[in-house]
């Protein structure tokens, strides 16, 4: 399965949203968390979210969702074109997509398309 | 330009920004979060440590272990984006270094800020800073004036750019929620990229 990983600049946010991705797409989506600094602030670590990587990747690709800011940077520089990718997305509804989709055994490809209609989606 | 340029280089970037600190965060607080100027002179505090205790033996070196500390410890944007500025530079940088090859090196630098915060020169950022420095930097060393020269003008390039962001709306980054209260105020990021051009070009050669 297509690996998802949450970064966010808050550590409970980043976790609470893998939590409830799992409670809807099953717990055996590799949703992993990497929210925050490595001494508990708030920020992005680029040494978490390339843990979370290794932890999520179970060799069909990742696909990071990052919330703003230096999420979005630090997401970034650990992008590798058709294997690791960068979803620009709402988090929450992105998360919940892409796990469900992963969930669903599409490739990295329909995995990232799925956290992307995310975007267009009217909660009214 | 060897190792030790390089390397004075970035102990006068660590002096400046330790010095002008309360300054960049006074900046960030007006449009940010108030912590730009502690994260950057932590980071780069940790920038000339590690420089120490691993002592590079080339520019590419200096380069490379500077972006690697900026990135992993500064906890905001300007980690990635400084980091991948001088990662690129170090990448881009040919030895012996010839004043041609650090600015174009230095343009590269750019060029991948750019990209990664897809930032354009007018959005209120430190490109509004870096990109005329760049611009400075590669016609003085076109016009073959001295090195010391075609530095200073790059500096003076930068700190316009950075005061010229002063009327601008942000568009990039924290500041741009604030819309149009973003008005009449410098981009603390466009700040600090002043102060890096400034050590350059008070470098002892």
């Amino acid at each position: 399965m297509v690996g998802v990983v949450l970064v966010s600049h808050s550590a409970g946010l980043a976790e609470e949203a893998v939590a409830l991705a799992r409670g809807i797409a099953g717990e055996r989506v590799p949703i992993v968390a990497a929210g925050g600094t490595e001494d508990g602030g708030l920020g992005a670590s680029v040494d978490l979210i390339e843990r979370a990587v290794r932890d999520a990747d179970q060799g069909d690709g990742v696909v990071l969702i990052p919330d703003l800011g230096s999420s979005v940077l630090t997401a970034r520089l650990l992008e590798v074109p058709g294997r690791i990718v960068l979803a620009d997305v709402p988090f929450v509804e992105g998360a919940v997509s892409a796990a469900v989709a992963s969930g669903g055994g599409l490739p990295l490809a329909g995995v990232l398309a799925a956290a992307e209609e995310a975007r267009g989606h009217r909660k009214l | 330009m060897d190792t030790d340029f390089f390397l004075a280089w970035f102990a006068g970037m660590a002096e400046l920004i330790r010095l002008r600190r309360d300054h960049l965060t006074e900046l960030d607080a007006a449009i940010g979060d108030a912590d730009h100027g502690t994260n950057l002179d932590r980071g780069f505090a940790e920038v000339r440590q590690a420089l120490a205790e691993w002592p590079p033996t080339s520019p590419e070196q200096v380069l490379l272990s500077a972006s690697n500390t900026l990135i992993r410890r500064v906890g905001g944007a300007s980690g990635p984006l400084y980091g991948t500025a001088f990662r690129q530079m170090g990448k881009a940088l040919d030895a012996p270094v010839t004043p041609a090859g650090f600015a174009a090196a230095f343009e590269a630098g750019v060029r991948a800020v750019a990209r990664l915060g897809k930032a354009a020169p007018g959005d209120k950022t430190m490109l509004d800073a870096l990109a005329p420095a760049s611009r400075a930097l590669t016609q003085a060393v076109q016009e073959g004036v001295e090195v010391r020269e075609a530095f200073e003008r790059a500096a003076r390039a930068a700190e316009e750019g950075a005061l010229a962001t002063i009327p601008l709306l942000a568009r990039k980054g924290r500041a741009s929620y604030l819309g149009e209260r973003s008005i009449g105020h410098e981009d603390p990021g466009a700040a600090s990229s002043a102060l890096i051009m400034a050590a350059l070009a008070s470098v002892e050669s």
